[in-house]
């Protein structure tokens, strides 16, 4: 059975919203990881 | 250039936009970009380091998707890429619009506050040359379109080495050379067996302007100036042996696989066999050659 158009929608933006959300937590690792290197070159 | 080429109404998947950005392509990239890195003679902290491959690869991302977007018409038209999302009509073309400034935009921000001005604004100039002198200019103009079009995919060594160093060097000018020079036979071979396709785009690739025997010669010419530019890193002292004999090696079978293509004078695209070998052969070449630039600075 194929899944109704308004149901895919709504799983294709939460599929999106979930990998958006990751994304950013890892954008802000990566910023934090930067940060303490960028001090250690600067030491 | 024709609007969509056919209409979307769900959002797309986050999968399509992961294949906006040619992921197949972009291995190539990141692997150059990383030897470029690893190659200085500067040593980036391991932050930085991923930081600036991460940026190589996001830049190339936002490149293909903006090619992409801007190809969408032609890519309909051929049978290898007439999947991809905005063809098959599973992304509407201005979401891929803003994918790809919007990454690409991010790439030079982040390669700029993560390592140097240069080597931002090399990989601005990256993406910048791939898409509007190769894709906007030059692609639908002039057979010529992949020999300077290929400068593009030759930058992610230089910005590797200049995201380490904050310089430009003779090396990374020369491993940029090395993929410049390799660009047109390797694209040159794939667009002998599917001329077809780039015919029925009305792309003016060289098979379908110029003729086959034309292109197996400029092939088979090209591929006598890689070899010369493979060699000359180890020629001019700035690598050891192990890139020496490496590259040697690598550019003999690449010189003798280019002229079976040469040899070759079938038109048939089922008889062209020695073409898909080069094509084939000129990857593995390429990460093999760049390999041996990093094993050669770090063991020899």
């Amino acid at each position: 059975m194929t899944p109704q158009p308004e149901d895919e929608r709504v799983r294709r933006q939460r599929e999106r919203a979930r990998l958006m959300a990751w994304l950013l937590a890892a954008f802000v690792v990566l910023l934090f990881l930067i940060t303490v290197a960028k001090i250690g070159l600067h030491r | 250039m024709t609007p969509a080429i056919a209409q979307t109404s769900l959002p797309a998947d986050w999968r399509d936009f992961l294949a906006l950005t040619k992921p197949r392509v972009m291995s190539l990239v990141v692997f150059t970009g990383l030897c470029g890195l690893l190659a200085a003679p500067v040593t980036l902290p391991p932050a930085l380091g991923f930081t600036a491959v991460l940026c190589i690869a996001l830049a190339a991302g936002a490149a293909g998707a903006l090619n992409q977007w801007y190809e969408s018409d032609l890519d309909a038209l051929m049978r290898r890429t007439a999947n991809r999302p905005l063809p098959a009509g599973r992304m509407d073309r201005q979401s891929a619009l803003h994918f790809g400034v919007g990454l690409g935009a991010f790439s030079v921000v982040l390669m700029d506050l993560a390592t140097n001005h240069l080597a931002a604004l090399l990989l601005a100039a990256s993406i910048l040359f791939y898409v509007l002198i190769y894709t906007v200019w030059l692609k639908r103009r002039t057979a010529q379109n992949i020999v300077i079009g290929g400068a593009a995919g030759a930058f992610p060594p230089l910005i590797g080495w200049v995201a380490a160093t904050g310089r430009i060097e003779l090396m990374p000018v020369l491993l940029f050379a090395i993929i410049f020079l390799w660009t047109p036979p390797h694209f040159w071979a794939l667009s002998l067996f599917v001329r077809s396709d780039y015919a029925a785009a009305k792309v003016p690739m060289l098979p379908v302007v110029a003729g086959i025997p034309t292109t197996r010669l400029q092939i088979f010419v090209y591929s006598l100036t890689v070899a010369v530019a493979a060699v000359a890193p180890w020629g001019l002292g700035l690598t050891g042996w192990i890139y020496g004999v490496t590259a040697m090696v690598l550019s003999l079978i690449f010189l003798m696989l280019a002229g079976l293509v040469l040899a070759n004078r079938s038109t048939d695209t089922a008889s062209m066999k020695p073409e898909r070998r080069l094509f084939a052969f000129s990857v593995l070449y390429l990460f093999i050659l760049f390999g041996a630039v990093v094993v050669d600075r770090w063991v020899a």
